[in-house]
C-alpha cells in the first residue's frame, strides 16, 4: 500500500468516526435544556424585542431572523458538548479511543451545522408562509445557511476550548462573544446605518457575512459583496477550526 | 512470549509535581500484571499516558509496537480501558453505548452486534438492553464499562480499579470475565487496591510509589525475596508466653503475642518451628496451632510504601 493510499484510507476511517461522533451528539445534545434556550428562545425573544412596536415590514426581517436563528443554533453545540463531556469524563473515554482530536472537533461542527440548518428552516418557512418575503436565489439562500452554519459552528468548539468546571461558564462565555457580535452584523439595524465604530467590527464578525449572503437569497441588499462574503466565512472557518484544534491540543496536553 | 506494552523512561509532571518519574517495565501477551500503589502513587496518570489521555512530559512507550506519541491512533486501536468511575454516556441506553464504542473503534457491523450481544449476556446486562445507563446501579454500570470496553476486541485490557466499591456479585462478575479472557490469550493491565485481588489474578506486579517504580516481580517471588518478613505463626492451649522472651530464641527477629497466638518473624522459619517447640516443652505449654508462613502480598506492598507514610504521618 502507498503512502498516499494509506493516508486516504486514514482520513475515510477518521470520517466516519467524526459522523459516529455526529449522531452521538445529536442524540444526547440536541434536546439539552441549555441549547434549546439559547438556541431556540434567545433568537425569538430578540426578533419579539425589535418587532414589536417598529415600523419594519415583515419581510425585511425574515433574513435577519434565519441568519440570528443559525447564529445562535450552530454555535451552540460546541460550547456544550466538550464541557459537558469533560465533566462526565465521557471526554477521557473519547480521547483515549482511536478517533482523532481533529475527527472529534470535526464531529462537533458538523454537529453544528446540521442542528443550525435544520432550525434555521424554521424561519424560513414561516417567514415565506406568513409575510411577503420570497426567496430570490436558493442556492444563495443554501450557501449562506451552510457557510455561515460552518463558521458558527467552528467557533462554537474554539469556545469549549478552555477548561471550565462547570459547563455553564463555557455557555456565559460563549454568549459573551455572540452577543456583542450579533448588534454590529447588521442583523436589526442594516450595517450601512450602524455607527463608524461598529461597522469596523462588523468585518469580524462571520455574522456579518452570513447575514449578507441570506439577505441576497431573499433578493435583499447586502454590505459586502458576496465573493467577499463568502471567501470571509471560508477564511473565518478554516481559523477558527485551526485555533480550536490548537487550543484543544493545548488543554489535553496539560490534562485538562 | 512477545512484548506487549513497552514503557521506557516514562515521566509526567503536573507544574512541580512529579506523578510518575521515568518508569520502566514491559508487559508480556496474555500476561495480567498488576498495577499496585498507595493513592497518588502514579497509577492513574501512567494509565492515562498509556491510554492516551495525557501526554508524558518525557520518556515515551509502546503498545502492540506502536508508539504512544508518534503513533496514538495505532496505539490506541489495540486497547480497552475500564476505568475506576464508570463513564459511561449516562443518557444512552445499555445497547447504544455498547455500539457507540464498537462504532468508534471501527468494528463492522455484524461482529459488533454480535459481540454485543454476547457480551451483553455473559455480563448480565442483557435484558437491560433498553434502559439508559443513568438508570443502572454503580456496580451494572461497572459491568457496562466492562462491554464496551470489550466489544471493540482489544488485545490489552486496561483497568483501573475496576471492582472498587462494587458489590461482591459484580466484583466477582468482573474477575471471572477477566480470567476467561485472559485464558483466551488478552492482555491486562490491572491497577488495584486490593491486595486479594491482584493476588489472586496477576501474573506479575509492579509496585509504584510517589512515581517510583520500587519493584517487579511476580508476587511468589516478591514475597520469597522478603526473607525477613517470614514468619512461624504458634496459638497455645494458655495466655502466649512473654514476647521478650520469645525474642531469645534462635533466628526470631521480632515477636508479636496477642493472647493465645503469637507471631514470630525469622529468617529461618523451619528453624524458629523447632525451636518453638523445645520452648513449648520446657516451660510445659501446649501447642494447639504451628504454621510458618510467607509474608502476604498486602506485607510486600507495605515494605515498599512503608517510607512514604512514615512521611506522610510526619
Amino acid at each position: 500500500m502507498t503512502a498516499y493510499t494509506e493516508k486516504a484510507q486514514t482520513w475515510r476511517r477518521q470520517f466516519h468516526r467524526a459522523l459516529v461522533m455526529v449522531k452521538k451528539n445529536a442524540r444526547l445534545y440536541y434536546l439539552k435544556p441549555p441549547v434549546l434556550i439559547f438556541g431556540i428562545l434567545f433568537p425569538v425573544f430578540f426578533f419579539l424585542a425589535f418587532k414589536i412596536g417598529r415600523p419594519v415590514p415583515p419581510e425585511d426581517i425574515v433574513p435577519g431572523m434565519v441568519a440570528m436563528a443559525l447564529w445562535f443554533t450552530a454555535s451552540a453545540i460546541g460550547p456544550l458538548v466538550t464541557p459537558w463531556e469533560r465533566q462526565a469524563k465521557t471526554y477521557e473515554r473519547l480521547i483515549s479511543t482511536p478517533v482523532s482530536l481533529k475527527a472529534i472537533l470535526a464531529g462537533d461542527v458538523i454537529s453544528g451545522l446540521i442542528f443550525g440548518a435544520c432550525l434555521s428552516l424554521i424561519p424560513i418557512v414561516l417567514g415565506l408562509a406568513l409575510t411577503d418575503a420570497h426567496v430570490a436565489s436558493v442556492p444563495l439562500l443554501a450557501a449562506g445557511v451552510l457557510l455561515g452554519g460552518l463558521s458558527f459552528a467552528s467557533m462554537g468548539i474554539l469556545l469549549a476550548a478552555p477548561h471550565a468546571s462547570s459547563p455553564s461558564n463555557i455557555m456565559l462565555l460563549s454568549n459573551l462573544v455572540r452577543l456583542p457580535l450579533l448588534f454590529v452584523s447588521g442583523i436589526f439595524v442594516p450595517i450601512s446605518q450602524i455607527p463608524a465604530w461598529a461597522r469596523w467590527a462588523a468585518w469580524v464578525s462571520p455574522l456579518s457575512y452570513a447575514g449578507g449572503v441570506i439577505r441576497r437569497g431573499f433578493g435583499l441588499r447586502a454590505y459586502f459583496p458576496i465573493w467577499l462574503s463568502v471567501l470571509m466565512l471560508l477564511v473565518f472557518t478554516a481559523g477558527l477550526i485551526w485555533a480550536a484544534c490548537r487550543f484543544h491540543r493545548r488543554s489535553r496536553a496539560k490534562g485538562l | 512470549m512477545p512484548t506487549v506494552i513497552e514503557v521506557h523512561k516514562l515521566t509526567r509532571r503536573f507544574g512541580e509535581l512529579l506523578a510518575v518519574d521515568h518508569a520502566e517495565f514491559q508487559v508480556e501477551q496474555a500476561e495480567v500484571f498488576g498495577f499496585l500503589g498507595p493513592n497518588g502513587a502514579g497509577k492513574t496518570t501512567t494509565i492515562r499516558m498509556l491510554t492516551g489521555v495525557i501526554d508524558p512530559t518525557e520518556g515515551t512507550a509502546s503498545i502492540q509496537g506502536h508508539d504512544i506519541r508518534t503513533e496514538p491512533l495505532l496505539s490506541r486501536a489495540h486497547l480497552g480501558i475500564v476505568p475506576e468511575d464508570a463513564n459511561v454516556y449516562l443518557d444512552l441506553s445499555v445497547w447504544r453505548n455498547t455500539m457507540l464504542m464498537a462504532e468508534l473503534h471501527g468494528v463492522p457491523r455484524r461482529q459488533r452486534i454480535r459481540d454485543a450481544e454476547r457480551l451483553l449476556d455473559l455480563v448480565g446486562l442483557a435484558g437491560r438492553k433498553q434502559q439508559k445507563a443513568r438508570t443502572l446501579s454503580r456496580g451494572l454500570r461497572q459491568r457496562l464499562m466492562l462491554c464496551t470496553a470489550l466489544v471493540t476486541r482489544p488485545e490489552v485490557l486496561f483497568l483501573d480499579e475496576p471492582t472498587t466499591g462494587l458489590d461482591v456479585q459484580s466484583a466477582r462478575l468482573i474477575r471471572q470475565t477477566i480470567r476467561e479472557l485472559n485464558r483466551g490469550g488478552l492482555t491486562v493491565f490491572l491497577s488495584t487496591h486490593n491486595m486479594d485481588e491482584a493476588e489472586g489474578m496477576c501474573s506479575r506486579v509492579a509496585i509504584i510509589n510517589k512515581g517510583h517504580i520500587a519493584a517487579i516481580d511476580t508476587p511468589d517471588r516478591l514475597r520469597s525475596a522478603m526473607r525477613s518478613s517470614q514468619y512461624v505463626e504458634a496459638g497455645f492451649a494458655e495466655p502466649a508466653p512473654d514476647a521478650m522472651d520469645l525474642e531469645k530464641l534462635a533466628g526470631v527477629s521480632r515477636a508479636i503475642c496477642e493472647r493465645e497466638n503469637v507471631r514470630l518473624y525469622t529468617e529461618t522459619p523451619g528453624q524458629v518451628a523447632a525451636e518453638v517447640v523445645r520452648f513449648a516443652d520446657t516451660n510445659r505449654l501446649q501447642i494447639v496451632q504451628l504454621c510458618t508462613r510467607k509474608p502476604s502480598l498486602e506485607d510486600v506492598f507495605l515494605q515498599f510504601t512503608a517510607s512514604s507514610k512514615v512521611e506522610a504521618e510526619e
